[in-house]
């Protein structure tokens, strides 16, 4: 859980009160805290005048607004044909390796939640994933993957 | 059939003078681009095929005072990566082409709908649209451009599922009639073409529709950009003239035991190796959004068919009952003929329910899954089975 504190007033202020700013808006709490709580959603609802379920029914449609606890760094491994022929499942068993969790979970710490997506177009250097926002394609297996994951978390850490 | 050998050209990424394209366009009238466009046959790149010169042309018809331009950057189609390339490295073409569109059709807002999963572009692309905002004002024309960004919704490359979405709702696509062109996003007329069309747009206009019309096919006019994935030792993007024998296409990107190549991702078509020799590449023969993925004998098409199933069940927004269970019981079923469970002739229920879906869809993602669904369940039966 994370207190919105005024990122949503901020959000509003800055892409306004009308339905059409719902996703900038979502998208916003999104970047900062990777998923959206209950709260957040309410807040949303009655700066813009809509009911809770309508905003929740947006965000629960897009499958990267997520309304379930997501870590700092959230790993989508492309799970599509050539991603998944080329790999990916040696990438998944890999990183659930290193991270202790398995698909779909988060680390204790809350810092790497690990998940599958759909074709994000990188057939061509598969297989790919994204790490928040910054594709990472083939070059990253092995060793590569492991020293990665480790920077990102030190990153994190200063 | 007429078919060309394969021919590599370099239009799209072939850097020009942004100033002079642009000046030429806002000296020409609406009616002029139209006709400009019009007359180069150019079809829409995104897959649909729709001549984009009569597109314009309905929506420049319309009397509303604000009409919108919308560029479809949600390039979700398994396979397909060039929008990225084109956008990463031409942006400023894809901006031109939009302001071009805008001035035949007399808009002057236009949106990217770009999806989430290219968010890592947008910081460029915000300062590479700083510069065409500037440029567009010292020549006196009139048009804005706008990002929105998607979240991971392969049904929002659907046009009227886009406008929802840019609309702040839940990517479910529309009924149509009305079409975008009279009724699009916020009701208002709305011209909506894919990154790669509006870059053709600012080709046609650079160097006139006669020149273009040169390549390609009398059908399938121009060149497109493919995206080569899959079994192949050179993938990536590469631009070729329309109107290629897969054949052709596979003596130059395949590894030598080609099996079957999936033409335009999941919602295309699985073209098996017997087949090449007499399949074009084209309007006229199977058409393409540019996905190119090549499967070696290595390659269960079974598992190539399941992923794409799972790929659909997943992406189908549930709006409509044929495509939301469709593509549920497509996946159940293949599922249990592999496993056994039922009948091999099982297979031919399944066959008659993707065709179902294909008519009674409401949105092109139901009625494409029966293309996959069924080239592959009809060329590679046994492995299905077996």
């Amino acid at each position: 859980m994370y207190q919105t504190d005024n990122l949503v007033k901020d959000l509003v202020e800055e892409h306004g009160r009308c339905r059409e700013s719902l996703m900038p808006i979502l998208q916003g709490i999104v970047e900062k805290h990777n998923y959206l709580t209950d709260d957040a959603m309410v807040e949303v609802a009655s700066e813009l005048d809509i009911s809770a379920a309508e905003v929740y029914g947006t965000a629960s449609f897009y499958s990267f607004l997520d309304t379930e606890p997501r870590g700092k760094y959230v790993i989508r491994v492309c799970r599509t044909i050539t991603c998944s022929m080329k790999g990916k499942h040696e990438v998944i068993e890999s990183i659930e390796d290193i991270l202790k969790i398995k698909l779909g979970e988060t680390t204790s710490n809350g810092m790497f939640t690990l998940l599958e997506t759909n074709c994000m177009g990188w057939c061509h250097k598969a297989p790919a994933m994204l790490i928040n926002d910054i594709p990472y394609t083939q070059s990253f297996q092995g060793k590569r993957l492991l020293r990665l994951l480790k920077i990102t978390c030190i990153n994190k850490r200063t | 059939m007429e078919t060309n050998k394969i021919s590599k050209v370099d239009l799209i990424f072939e850097h020009i003078d942004p100033r002079e394209v642009l000046t030429k366009a806002c000296g020409m009238s609406g009616e002029e681009i139209i006709e400009e466009i019009l007359a180069s046959g150019l079809k829409g790149r995104g897959g649909a095929g729709f001549p984009t010169g009569m597109k314009w042309k309905f929506c420049s018809q319309e009397k509303e005072e604000t009409k919108y331009i919308i560029c479809n950057a949600d390039e979700g189609e398994p396979g397909t990566f060039k929008d990225r390339e084109i956008l990463d490295r031409v942006a400023y073409k894809v901006f031109i082409g939009m302001a071009i569109a805008g001035r035949a059709i007399g808009a002057k807002k236009g949106i990217i709908y770009l999806r989430g999963e290219y968010k890592f572009l947008l910081p460029q692309l915000r300062m590479e649209l700083d510069g065409f905002h500037k440029m567009i004002e010292e020549i006196g024309c009139e048009f804005e451009i706008d990002f929105r960004l998607g979240s991971g919704a392969y049904i929002c490359g659907e046009e009227s599922a886009l406008f929802e979405s840019i609309e702040g709702k839940r990517g479910e696509p529309r009924n149509k009639p009305p079409y975008p062109t009279a009724s699009g996003l916020f009701g208002k007329p709305t011209v909506i073409n894919n990154v790669e069309t509006l870059v053709n747009s600012v080709i046609i206009i650079k160097y006139g529709s006669e020149s273009y019309k040169k390549m390609g096919t009398q059908f399938s006019t121009g060149a497109k950009v493919f995206s080569v994935s899959g079994d192949t030792a050179i993938p990536g993007i590469y631009e070729l003239e329309l109107g290629m024998s897969l054949l052709e296409f596979v003596k130059e990107f395949g590894d030598g035991d080609t099996k079957a190549v999936q033409v335009g991702g999941a919602a295309g078509f699985c073209v098996p190796r017997k087949l090449f020799a007499s399949t074009v590449i084209g309007f006229e023969g199977v058409p393409t959004g540019g996905s190119m993925k090549l499967f070696n004998s290595s390659r269960s098409m079974y598992n190539v068919l399941h992923n794409y199933l799972e790929f659909f069940n997943e992406e189908s927004c549930g709006q409509c009952t044929p495509c939301r269970v469709g593509c549920q019981q497509l996946l159940r079923g293949v599922e249990s003929v592999k496993k056994g469970e039922s009948k091999s002739t099982y297979l031919n229920e399944l066959v008659k329910l993707s065709d179902s879906m294909k008519i009674a869809s409401k949105c092109g993602l139901g009625q494409s899954v029966g293309n996959a669904f069924n080239s592959i369940v009809e060329n590679f039966r046994e492995e299905i089975i077996y």
